[in-house]
């Protein structure tokens, strides 16, 4: 195998690594679907309950599920990195 | 299937003024920049007592709405500070520049150097409010907090808050261009593959006309385009407001 050969080969296996970890990294939207949903749940719970509140709860539900979200959104972003920006295709000089 | 996931485009590179690049995102931020001066300005000339013309009445709406949201979440005293203008203005540039993408212009949020501006700038603010409410000593004293072997943390703490804001604004904003993106190219692939099974010239025709790609993408652009944009401008206010008031608070009683 000469050296160009090698090199398309280290470049297909870190650009065939970094899609496989894009996707692994977003394993971490589990965690916010979760959250928010219990989240929204516990809302309209207390909705039901009391429905004159509906308004300062539907604010602070999304303000609570925002904050909540913040973690998948780390491992989005992650995973965009991985996907458009590339960073490891230039790391071992190929 | 040409399906095209980019950055903003650079419009203009000048590499003689220290690699100075004029990129789309500021472009169109400074269109959304004009159109909010002229519509304010549209809104409020000829201001009378009693109003009588429907676009005065449209800018009181408007501002009784900040001063409840202000009123509402920061408290009462900061009525009538430049925090109420500072809000209102970052909520309008922020839903401005999201909604910016209903009309086919590269939504300047989704660009990560947008969002963390703003968020420095809002982190700016809150270190200025924490220094002016405690003193130089106190904010310092405070990263001690509750003792001294907390210090690396605290300031990760610190650093933790203009970086969750940026990276949550960007990131709705950028995830719902990138997912309709993918959808549109999708549908558009598939009407392609589909229409492409009828026999003749039909089919030759038809496959060139993305069929399912009409439709659909406008039901999710109403979501990722309009719903979370305001979301997220509503969101990122709200925050500020937070951090600031309770950065303000630390001190006093």
């Amino acid at each position: 195998m000469n050296m160009e050969m090698m090199q398309v080969l280290a470049k297909a296996i870190v650009c065939g690594c970094s899609a496989l970890g894009a996707g692994v990294s977003m394993i971490g939207g589990l965690g916010p679907g979760i959250g928010e949903g219990y989240a929204v749940g516990k809302a309209l719970e207390s909705m039901a309950r009391q429905p004159e509140m509906k308004g300062t709860l539907t604010t602070t539900m999304f303000m609570g599920c925002a904050v909540a979200e913040t973690t998948g959104l780390y491992s989005l972003i992650i995973a965009l990195l991985l996907l458009f920006v590339n960073p490891f295709v230039n790391l071992f000089g190929v | 299937m040409d399906l095209e996931i980019t950055g903003a485009k650079i419009l203009i590179s000048i590499p003689e003024l220290g690699g100075f690049m004029l990129t789309e995102t500021v472009v169109v931020t400074w269109g959304v920049m004009l159109v909010l001066i002229l519509a304010v300005r549209f809104m409020t000339r000829n201001l009378e007592v009693h109003p009588t013309k429907k676009r005065q009445v449209i800018a009181e709406m408007i501002v009784g709405a900040a001063q409840n949201l202000v009123g509402g979440n920061m408290g009462e005293k900061y009525l009538n500070t430049w925090y109420l203008p500072l809000i209102a203005a970052m909520f309008a540039l922020s839903a401005g520049c999201s909604l910016s993408s209903l009309v086919g212009c590269y939504a300047p949020t989704s660009d990560l150097s947008t969002v963390l501006a703003w968020a420095v700038f809002v982190f700016v603010l809150i270190t200025y409010t924490k220094i002016k409410t405690n003193g130089i000593g106190g904010y310092l004293k405070s990263y001690t907090d509750p003792i001294f072997i907390m210090t690396p943390f605290n300031i990760i703490g610190e650093i933790a808050t203009p970086v969750s804001m940026a990276f949550r604004h960007f990131g709705n904003i950028a995830s719902g261009s990138v997912i309709t993106a993918l959808i549109y190219g999708g549908l558009t692939a598939l009407s392609g593959l589909v229409l492409g099974l009828l026999p003749g010239a039909l089919g030759d025709v038809l496959s060139h006309i993305p069929i399912f790609a009409a439709g659909i993408p406008a039901v999710l652009s109403l979501y990722f385009d309009f719903f979370s944009s305001v979301l997220q401008a509503f969101i990122f206010c709200m925050l500020s407001m937070m951090y600031i008031a309770s950065a303000a608070d630390t001190g006093e009683e």
